[in-house]
């Protein structure tokens, strides 16, 4: 078993190309953002001037306003509306302009180009990304996960792939920003925070249970930053609806396109319960490695401490759900802390602090 | 707060019971369960910001001496035992006293609604999250007349298929119907995995109250037998009792280090695998058995689990004293410093005369020695072993019966023979030139050989087949209380006569989910679906049936 230098050099090839085509699907899905927000001032300006000229109509007391040229407008602003906001044109509320999105997010067949094209882009960066991976296996003649690089970018394409396979069942571009955001970050993360260049395993590492933990464990981290990001919208549009149900102002149109807190909670809720399903099994297969390679299973190692932190701050969100007074942005800010400790867990922990696990290649 | 502060002035009009029972259901409330947890959190974090005990007592003094007067204060309030303290306890013993209050009473209601019949049809079913209203006029049916009556059985036989639970209501009435329930394992899940957490707890208690650890290094081809006194150190549980240690012994026979040999490899000269060869007997009347010992790989023997936990070199010196007689021959336990093996030596000879001597310095596998530069190891194997000492001659101070550190050498008695820094560079031994006489006829050191040792972890957990069958009742406790939807249903069938005079039967049907369900829409959908098929419905695909009145097309009307 040698490592295969040429491999490993394709390898960093297509990492840097993976990520740079994550900054073009960013760009995308924040071009898409910016075309809504345009759009969407367009439509309030157009269902303005139509309730103008509905008001001398009316006051002149003539009767009916023309009901073609009514239906005409009516038209026109929902399509208008429903070209970004992915929705039925029920949802809809043109006089205060209160979401478009489908709280479903089931695709609607309106047109929008720039997120398409986020999308696409993001497939192509998902392909180059996982010939990345798999390049950087093939290497070393071993799963892509023994160090803090591997971690990351191997953390990084679950992220995107689990967002993608999630949009073939529901319309999650608008989060596409973040995801794309995210995965770039993680990538860059990884090149310039904890360069490692392709080497064998310690003899600690060398176990299939490391196939089978670790690969669990950077499933859920992924399933987790997902609902991170579901989780801060969340928050910004409970801020949103607030304003708006207080004095009708809306400073951040754009939020139009994501669905209603509730929905955002509700469908953040659904994939927190299946991280926390993964994460359950992360740690009790650690458990079972540990009792392997260390002659116990649990010995509150530094970085069992945090998983053990992780696992009772995600437990604590899912009991949140069933206790009044701790739905909406409370178990919301309780799924934001659960991330900021996988990210503790994942950096300062792996870097700073002694433990048993230290394979972070630094 | 202020509501606690005004249940607590009403408290002595309660009296002691009444106190009792408000602090009981204050604490199986689940608000108080959901702080129990966070804080559970909150104070698991210190144990990985200060040096544990459990883990490392050497850093935890390292810690108090930094921190002369923080420390003392941090080990009063427990923080280098925070997984054994006062205050952690308490929280966690909280936590399931309130998990078990929570738990029995939702376990014997649970008990009731399994064994009672699913509940009595709501007056409206309008009201319900997801309603829905079929008609089906008279004729739809070929060959069979579709009655109030039989439309409420068919749909219970539907339901029954979709593994709901089912009872037929009100037959002899205008409108019979159906109470359904399904995914009562819901529940049961949730209450599974709640009580096998306590098991988990149990089975963690239990290792620690009998099961034990130990450490022993064992040198090439001598022999390790499981009694206390053999043990290099020991770790027995609070109950622990030393004639429950099974009487197996082993023997290391060979140990083999593969080194990344690949050139241009980041990992270049580190190990990638140890293996050791060890003969096992699992008492003194069995036969011996040859095993393999790997890390990730311990051996199994008599419930007892062997691990390799370290390993290194062990160079074989003579020490001849003064007088000319052999003070001491044999291996010596280095300590591997760093990745090329660079070790530390120190070696005790007690028995010399007439002054003891003791040897400091590092043995290195592959020695570079070049002139006035420090000795260093520039490969783990041995490719040139060579030991650098210093030694010293006096009184150990092993007579007064204190314990002390076998790899450190207390100089306080003794006199510096030589060392690195005397003119003639104190002691080189290497293979060519192996053997020294000390300074003043003190005596003399040769090195034989080098030999290899291996460090065994012992441990003994009989608790843990507990832990882990909890842990799986645990896990699939989870997945179905997280994946199984409980939903009720309920279905009218009633006879009407339109305004034409037609007459049809019209079912109305209305579904609850209890607890998360986010799936009842797509039920009710799949519930309309099958009514439809049975009673020869057609839906056109642009207008599915929403909910409130849903438009039901007659087949063959068109």
């Amino acid at each position: 078993m040698t490592i295969n230098e040429s491999l490993a050099q394709w390898s960093e090839l297509f990492m840097l190309l993976a990520a740079v085509t994550y900054l073009v699907a960013f760009v995308a899905f924040a071009w898409d953002i910016a075309a809504h927000s345009k759009a969407t001032h367009r439509a309030d300006a157009a269902s303005l001037r139509h309730q103008e000229a509905k008001r001398p109509a009316m006051a002149g007391g003539a009767g009916a306003a023309d009901p073609a040229e009514e239906a005409e407008a009516d038209a026109e602003t929902s399509a208008e509306a429903g070209a970004y906001g992915g929705s039925a044109p029920s949802d809809f509320d043109r006089t205060s302009g209160r979401r478009t999105a489908d709280d479903s997010m089931a695709y609607s067949g309106a047109r929008r180009p720039a997120a398409n094209v986020g999308v696409a882009v993001m497939v192509i960066g998902v392909l180059i990304h996982a010939a990345g991976v798999l390049t950087r296996g093939l290497a070393a003649s071993r799963v892509p996960w023994g160090n803090m690089y591997e971690f990351c970018t191997t953390g990084a394409l679950v992220v995107a792939v689990v967002f993608l396979i999630a949009l073939i069942f529901r319309d999650l571009r608008f989060v596409g920003t973040m995801v794309s955001g995210l995965a770039l970050v993680m990538m860059v993360a990884a090149t310039i925070g904890f360069p490692t260049p392709v080497g064998h395993l310690q003899p600690a590492l060398q176990s299939y249970w490391l196939v089978i933990h670790v690969s669990v464990a950077v499933m859920a981290s992924g399933v987790f930053t997902i609902t991170f990001a579901l989780a801060v919208l969340q928050l910004i549009q409970n801020g949103r609806e607030r304003r708006l149900a207080a004095d009708g102002t809306d400073r951040i149109p754009f939020m139009r396109m994501v669905p209603s807190a509730r929905a955002l909670e509700n469908f953040a809720f659904r994939l927190n319960a299946v991280g926390f399903v993964m994460w359950t099994f992360t740690l009790a297969m650690g458990a079972i490695w540990a009792e392997q390679a260390w002659g116990r299973y649990w010995g509150w190692d530094t970085k069992e401490v945090w998983t053990f932190v992780i696992w009772v701050v995600y437990a604590a969100y899912l009991h949140a759900r069933a206790t009044r007074g701790w739905t909406g942005t409370r178990s919301a800010w309780l799924s934001i802390i659960g991330y900021l400790c996988i990210i503790f867990n994942f950096t300062v922990v792996n870097v700073f602090f002694s433990g048993l696990h230290s394979y972070s290649g630094l | 707060m202020s509501k606690e502060k005004k249940a607590a002035a009403d408290a002595p009009a309660l009296g002691p019971i009444g106190m009792l029972r408000w602090a009981w259901r204050q604490l199986t409330k689940m608000n108080t369960a959901l702080f129990l947890l966070l804080l559970l959190a909150v104070a698991a974090v210190p144990g990985s910001i200060f040096p544990q005990n459990i883990q490392d007592p050497a850093r935890v003094q390292d810690y108090l001496d930094q921190h002369p007067t923080w420390g003392p204060i941090a080990e009063k309030i427990q923080l280098f035992d925070v997984f054994s303290s006062v205050w952690f306890s308490a929280i966690y013993i909280l936590l399931f006293v309130s998990l078990v209050g929570c738990v029995v009473p939702r376990a014997i209601k649970h008990a009731k609604e399994y064994r009672s019949k699913p509940p009595r049809t709501p007056r409206n079913l309008s009201r319900m999250p997801q309603h829905r209203v079929l008609t089906i006029p008279a004729g739809s049916l070929e060959g069979r007349e579709l009655t109030a009556a039989s439309a409420a059985a068919e749909a219970r036989d539907i339901l029954k298929r979709r593994r709901y639970r089912t009872e037929l209501r009100g037959e002899d009435t205008g409108t019979p119907h159906v109470a359904a329930e399904r995914g009562m394992f819901r529940e049961l899940g949730n209450l599974v995995f709640h009580t096998a957490m306590i098991g988990v707890l149990i089975g963690m208690a239990i290792g620690s109250l009998f099961g034990y650890s130990g450490q022993k290094i064992v040198v090439q081809d001598e022999s390790f037998v499981n009694t206390l006194v053999s043990y290099d150190s020991f770790t027995p549980g609070t109950n622990f009792n030393p004639d429950w240690l099974h009487n197996f012994s082993l023997t290391m026979d060979s140990f083999d280090i593969e080194f990344d040999r690949q050139p241009g490899s980041p990992t270049y000269a580190q190990p990638l695998d140890f293996e050791a060869g060890v003969t096992v007997r699992e008492d003194s009347d069995s036969e011996p058995t040859e095993e393999t010992l790997k890390v990730n790989e311990p051996l199994t023997v008599d419930g007892n689990r062997v691990y390799l936990a370290g390993n290194g070199y062990a160079p074989i010196v003579k020490v001849n004293d003064g007088e000319g007689n052999l003070a001491y021959e044999g291996p010596i336990v280095t300590l591997t410093t760093d990745e090329n093996y660079t070790s530390s030596v120190v070696l005790k000879v007690p028995d010399a005369a007439p002054d003891q001597l003791g040897f400091v310095g590092m043995f290195l596998p592959t020695a570079v020695l070049d002139d006035g530069q420090v000795p260093y190891s520039a490969d783990p194997v041995l490719a040139n072993p060579a030991l650098v000492l210093a030694s010293y001659a006096g009184d150990l101070g092993l007579d007064g019966g204190a314990p002390q550190n076998v790899y450190v050498l207390d100089t306080e008695g003794l006199e510096e023979l030589n060392s690195m820094q005397s003119d003639d560079g104190g002691i080189v031994l290497t293979q060519e030139d192996s053997s020294y006489q000390l300074p003043d006829g003190k005596g003399s050191i040769e090195f034989e050989g080098v030999t290899r040792y291996i460090g065994l972890d012992i441990h003994y957990d009989p608790g843990k087949p507990v832990v882990l069958v909890s842990f799986l009742l645990a896990f699939a406790g989870l997945l179905v209380s997280l994946f199984v939807a409980r939903r009720r249903a309920w279905v009218k069938a009633t006879e009407t006569v339109d305004e034409a005079g037609r007459r049809a039967v019209v079912v109305e049907y209305g579904l609850l989910a209890r607890g998360e369900d986010p799936r009842l829409a797509h039920e009710a959908d799949r519930l309309t679906e099958l009514f439809a098929q049975k009673w020869g419905l057609e839906f056109s695909e642009a207008a599915p049936p929403t909910s409130a009145a849903a438009p039901a097309a007659q087949k063959g009307e068109s």
